[in-house]
């Protein structure tokens, strides 16, 4: 089953904690990302970088690698007065890429959340746990998804991934 | 002798030949076969022998529900055992070897005849074998243990893999019959996300073969057509998923459904099986029903089949069980066989009905065909050993005297059928007792209920009671309808059942010699006179009845038995069966295999196991790892020549006289900021922080609100809202959610974010006299004694890494912690190690780590704690503010027991010869407790062998402890003995802290 390829990847990441709905925090957020603000559950993307909602007062900034550090400085600047926590964790987290026709099938092997196209939207992030370990996932276009997982379980992760690939489609969403 | 029929045969392939082997023999069957009528077809009617009197057992029915035909298959890490014949698909190759008996299915050392069998009463376990006591472990057990038993468990692993899938549906459909069929298309018309899962390898379930033998149509259409019509419909529905082979085998509570596709049954897979784990909002049950034997002396002799078994094996597979089959029936079901018999041009010498005039098409259809049918007669007993031979018939309302005898070679019988309510009530669906079809059926207003109370099972088809395809086909269509709508159970109509005379044992008036040749559990011997053993001896409860005498606790659990066993204690008991009640129904359905259950979590995907960023070098240079959490730890670095705990001992040595290194990334470190941030740490934690300057480090401890010792660390305070909270390894997910739930639920309108970094960081202990030579080789930072004394922290560029430098030590010698990016850690390890070669850096381990903090007497969460320890316990009383109005615990510690001055505290203990104490061992108190035993006034809570002063320490928490210092007292030894010892002020390496500071 060559047709699904999983890869890791190193993006930069910034936490942020603060009132999501804040004008302040968002246009720092916004300017930093140079993506808007997401909805609810969405991830909002803008080529390499983004910003994704984590819950009602945590979002994640996605950023090039090695950016993050600089990042954090920069909002928390932009933040000086308006209660927030800006941090970089690019090396707290993992990140896997996986392409292919039914990656849907290769997560709903090894995470509880339903895949279906209509449960899950297009760049909809699901936190969630993949086997035995937290994750979050995100589907940025058919057959492409990103996947975030604690950096130290970063082998178990890519570990089944890589067998539910070899095990094949299940023909749920196909 | 059962055989293949010349013609006939819906379900095989004649064309598609395939070898196998049983018990070693070549056989030869066809595509399509299982591995049931294959060996029929074969003239194989014994394929195994019962649990406990070893009894020669054929298959008595074709499906889900056998009790006797088990097998092993496969060999080595592929060998299964008790397999299901009737459900085992033929495949090219299969091995098979029977089961429970030695050394031959045809002979059997174990077998115990009749008149042994009266030894082996119901519940003879407990009445047998009690004395001499000694002998039921070393001679009666194992002896049991070895003639009991059905398949052998696998002596390898199992070579498969299996994997599971999560999906969700707005309609689960178990079953793939008649009822399932129309449901699912309802349901999916309706848009709904359909499930449609069958057991079985094909679509249609009994109509196939029960609707052409009166001519019913469905639909308008012949049976067939319909269902392939309704099968080519459903394949067309996006919204709807359709599996064979795949058994829906456990409804659980809020819609949650476990079904095992046996993807290998269908060809060849890259998983053996596959266990579905499916959310679905409402479930449509459609097995179908289940055939009852009926309760005649001898209805074990291979042979005697269920009617439906009987003309599935002639109709589907083109077998005939026998030449001259003998049907008896309680309904109208018997009719059907017998028809699909002589139609097979088999000879049905006679049809015994055990009613008296019975009318409908089916009895006409027989009439015409010349079959003879005896009315109001039923089976005194079967002739026969091996195989059936005859019969003696007699009349049902009678004692049972012989009337006639007649020669046969099979018996069917049809006792009724009882609807498969399995998943109906595994997740709480009750059961209604209609005494006109004698059967238990779901209970439409007491259904399983989910997570808004309503009921979210539907019962179709013949899992609700229904009788005819037309009513099937009718019940399917409605549940579906509702299932899609989010409907109720509660809406649907129930199904009209046939009448059905009960007949539980036959003849009806049988005396006891009969009774005890009735079989109720085939697989677990249990008769009629064993329920009514059990009933007499006060076992009225059907639960402990059943447990007694193990009715229905056989791998089919009882599918075959439940009812006509529960129904013989009713009588006994003299009670009506709905009194009675059931035994409860637990998943699975049908056994599922247990790797399916493991799914992937094989291997390396057994348990995530965390590793560091310096985990590859540990890996590398022969760490012996020990779990800490999920985290796997080096305990030592053992070298050359080496044990492990030679290692540690040399690793401490290093670190008294050198520089040690540890991997310490694995600490919880949880960043606080925000407005509100020190009065959270000061609730938080026992002593103030809000207080502490920053770039300073302060130790503190972390209490719940009963003012139990949760976790300590080291804190540090990064800016003027922000500090850093160093956690144990084991408390940095914890801590953290405790830290939230308070934030969350009890200060939700204060200021302050919290985030767990443990992960974001690589942290190195650098420990040691020549640390700070070390680090200053590193260069970049000034770590000088003045720059940075000893609990504070510097944050700057230490040999090119963006670092943080804590001043803080766990081990008593000069020490600092390095923290830097996780990616950098293995960098900077190696940079420690080469720029320190010559000052003699080692690695050390937890080991070292224990010694080196006992050593300077300083205490360990979970080894000194337990959760049932407070700080003042441990000595550390100076660390709980009495100045803060509040903190967490503050409360729990004024209560009497925690601040009783009588309760254990630390101390250090040294014993007197210089050996290690055990750790874990008791200290023996004065006296003796209420029930006799020597009291006991403390325990040792870590001991360990100190190269520094080449003695034994240990550090043990001992009532009054503290006060009581240089006292001598005894501490146990296991394996019985005890060892004197002293109490000893737990700080014994540089009590004033030269080195610390050094």
């Amino acid at each position: 089953m060559a047709e699904i390829t999983v890869t890791r990847r190193t993006p930069g990441m910034v936490l942020l904690r603060g009132d999501l709905s804040s004008d302040a925090l968002r246009e720092a957020a916004s300017a930093v990302a140079g993506a808007p603000m997401p909805e609810r559950r969405q991830a909002s993307l803008s080529g390499d970088t983004g910003i994704l909602w984590m819950s009602p007062d945590e979002a994640l900034i996605l950023l090039p690698e090695g950016r993050a550090a600089e990042a954090a400085r920069a909002l928390s600047q932009r933040l000086e007065g308006v209660h927030h926590l800006a941090l970089d964790l690019s090396d707290a987290r993992a990140v896997f890429e996986i392409e292919g026709p039914w990656l849907r099938e290769v997560l709903a092997k090894l995470s509880p959340a339903d895949l279906h196209p209509e449960a899950l939207p297009l760049l909809e992030v699901r936190r969630t746990r993949l086997a035995q370990v937290p994750a979050a996932f995100w589907i940025e276009a058919e057959g492409r998804a990103r996947l975030i997982c604690f950096r130290s379980v970063a082998d178990y992760v890519e570990g089944l991934l890589r067998r539910s690939v070899e095990d094949g489609p299940v023909g749920l969403f196909a | 002798m059962s055989r293949r029929l010349e013609t006939g045969g819906l379900f095989i392939d004649r064309n598609a030949p395939m070898g196998f082997t049983f018990d070693g023999k070549d056989r030869g069957g066809f595509g399509g076969d299982t591995l049931a009528s294959a060996l029929l077809a074969c003239g194989q009617l014994v394929m195994g022998r019962s649990f406990k009197y070893h009894r020669q057992r054929g298959p008595v029915s074709c499906g889900a529900e056998e009790p006797n035909a088990l097998v092993g298959l496969g060999e080595g890490g592929l060998f299964e055992p008790n397999a299901r014949a009737t459900i085992t698909p033929l495949t090219e190759g299969l091995r098979a070897i029977s089961q429970n008996r030695w050394p031959s299915l045809a002979f059997d050392i174990g077998a115990v005849n009749a008149k042994l069998s009266k030894f082996l009463p119901a519940g003879f376990y407990y009445k047998t074998f009690l004395w001499p006591r000694a002998f039921w472990k070393h001679v009666y057990e194992p002896a049991i243990r070895r003639s009991a038993g059905l398949g052998k468990p696998p002596s390898q692993p199992d070579a498969d893999r299996y994997e599971q899938v999560n999906t969700a549906a707005d309609v689960l459909i178990a079953g793939g019959g008649v009822a399932g069929l129309a449901a699912a298309m309802e349901a999916g018309r309706n848009g709904a996300r359909v499930i449609l899962m069958e057991q079985g390898p094909r679509w249609g379930g009994r109509a196939l073969i029960d609707a052409p033998l009166t001519g019913e149509t469905i639909d308008g259409q012949p049976a067939a057509d319909w269902i392939e019509m309704a099968v080519d419909t459903l394949e067309t529905m996006p919204n709807v998923t359709m599996r064979l082979h795949t058994q829906v085998s456990g409804v659980f509570d809020h819609g949650f459904a476990l079904a095992e596709e046996r993807c290998a049954d269908a060809g060849p897979a890259p998983v053996r099986a596959r266990l579905w784990r499916i959310r679905a909002r409402r479930i449509v049950t459609a097995q179908g029903a289940i055939e009852r034997p009926l309760a005649f002396a001898g209805n074990d002799v291979p042979g005697v089949m269920l009617a439906g078994a009987v003309r599935d094996y002639a109709v589907g597979y083109g077998v005939a069980v026998g030449e001259r089959v003998v049907v008896v029936t309680a309904g109208d079901d018997g009719y059907r066989t017998a028809i699909a018999l002589v139609e097979a041009g088999l000879a049905v010498p006679a049809l015994l009905d055990v009613r008296r005039g019975a009318t409908g098409p089916l009895v006409e259809r027989a009439q015409a065909l010349g079959i003879r049918i005896e009315e109001g007669r039923g089976i005194a007993h079967v002739s026969g050993g091996q195989s059936v031979t005859g019969v003696s018939i007699c009349a049902q309302d009678g004692p049972g005297e012989v009337i006639e005898e007649i020669a046969c070679d099979a018996v069917a019988m049809s006792g009724g059928w009882s609807p498969a309510v399995h998943l109906w009530s595994q997740a709480g669906g009750k059961l209604t007792w209609d005494e006109g079809a004698a059967m238990f059926r779901p209970d439409h207003a007491r259904p399983p209920t989910g997570a808004d109370g309503s009921g979210f099972v539907l019962p179709a088809g013949g899992s609700d009671g229904a009788a005819s395809t037309e009513d099937a086909l009718r019940s399917g269509a409605e549940a579906g309808r509702l299932a899609a709508e989010g409907g109720v159970p509660a809406d649907l109509a129930p199904p009209q059942a046939a009448p059905m005379p009960q007949v539980w044992v036959m003849p009806r008036d049988a005396g006891l010699a009969l009774r005890e040749k009735m079989w109720l559990d085939f697989q677990n011997d249990v008769k009629v006179s064993d329920v009514e053993l059990a009933a007499r001896e006060g076992y009225r409860s059907v639960e402990h009845a059943k447990r007694y005498t193990t009715l229905g606790m056989a791998t089919d659990q009882g599918k075959l038995s439940n009812i006509g066993g529960l129904a013989t204690l009713g009588h006994a008991l003299g009670e009506a069966i709905p009194q009675v009640g059931t035994t409860t129904f637990r998943p699975p359905w049908t056994p599922i295999i247990l790797g399916s259950i493991a799914g992937s979590a094989t291997g390396a995907q057994f348990q995530p196991v965390r590793r560091t960023p310096m985990q590859d070098w540990h890996d590398a240079n022969g760490a012996d790892y020990e779990p800490v959490g999920q985290w796997r730890r080096p305990y030592s670095y053992p070298r050359e020549g080496e044990d492990r705990e030679a290692a540690a001992q040399r690793e401490t040595r290093a670190v008294r006289e050198a520089v040690g290194l540890l991997d310490a990334s694995t600490l919880g470190k949880i960043v606080v900021k925000g407005p509100d941030a020190g009065r959270f740490m000061d609730m938080i934690y026992t002593n103030m922080m809000s207080n502490l300057a920053v770039g300073r480090c302060r130790y503190g401890l972390i209490c719940n609100d009963s003012g139990f010792l949760m976790d300590d660390g080291v804190v540090a305070r990064l800016s003027e809202d922000t500090w850093l909270c160093h956690t144990t390894t084991g408390g940095a997910e914890h801590i953290h959610a405790h830290m939230e739930e308070w934030l969350q639920t009890e200060w939700w309108d204060w200021q302050v974010y919290t985030a767990n970094l443990t992960e974001q960081f690589a942290q190195v202990v650098v420990a040691g006299p020549q640390a700070r030579k070390l680090l200053d080789r590193l260069g970049g930072m000034d770590v000088s004694r003045e720059a940075m004394p000893f609990m504070s922290w510097a944050e700057g560029s230490l040999h090119g890494f963006d670092a943080r430098v804590f001043r803080i030590s766990f081990s008593g010698e000069v020490s600092y912690e390095v923290s830097v990016r996780a990616s950098e850690g293995a960098e900077l390890w190696q940079a420690l190690l080469e720029e320190g070669e010559d000052l003699g850096v080692t690695p050390y381990g937890t080991e070292a780590m224990h010694i080196l903090r006992a050593e300077k007497g300083y205490v360990m969460i979970g080894e000194e704690s337990d959760g049932t320890i407070t700080p003042q316990d441990l000595n550390l009383g100076w660390a709980v503010s009495k100045k803060k109005a509040d903190f967490i615990g503050k409360r729990g510690l004024t209560r009497s027991h925690l601040a009783d001055p009588e309760r254990p505290r630390l101390v250090g203990l040294r014993s007197l010869d210089g050996t290690v104490i055990e750790a874990g061992a008791q200290v023996v108190g004065p006296g003796v407790t209420p029930t006799g035993q020597n009291a006991t006034e403390g325990r040792v809570t870590s001991s360990y062998h100190s190269p520094t002063f080449g003695h034994g320490i240990a550090m043990a928490l001992i009532r009054r402890g503290p006060e009581r210092l240089g006292e001598t007292v005894e501490v146990t030894r296991i394996g019985g003995g005890r060892q004197k010892a002293v109490l000893v002020d737990p700080v014994l390496y540089d009590a004033k802290g030269d080195r610390l500071n050094g």
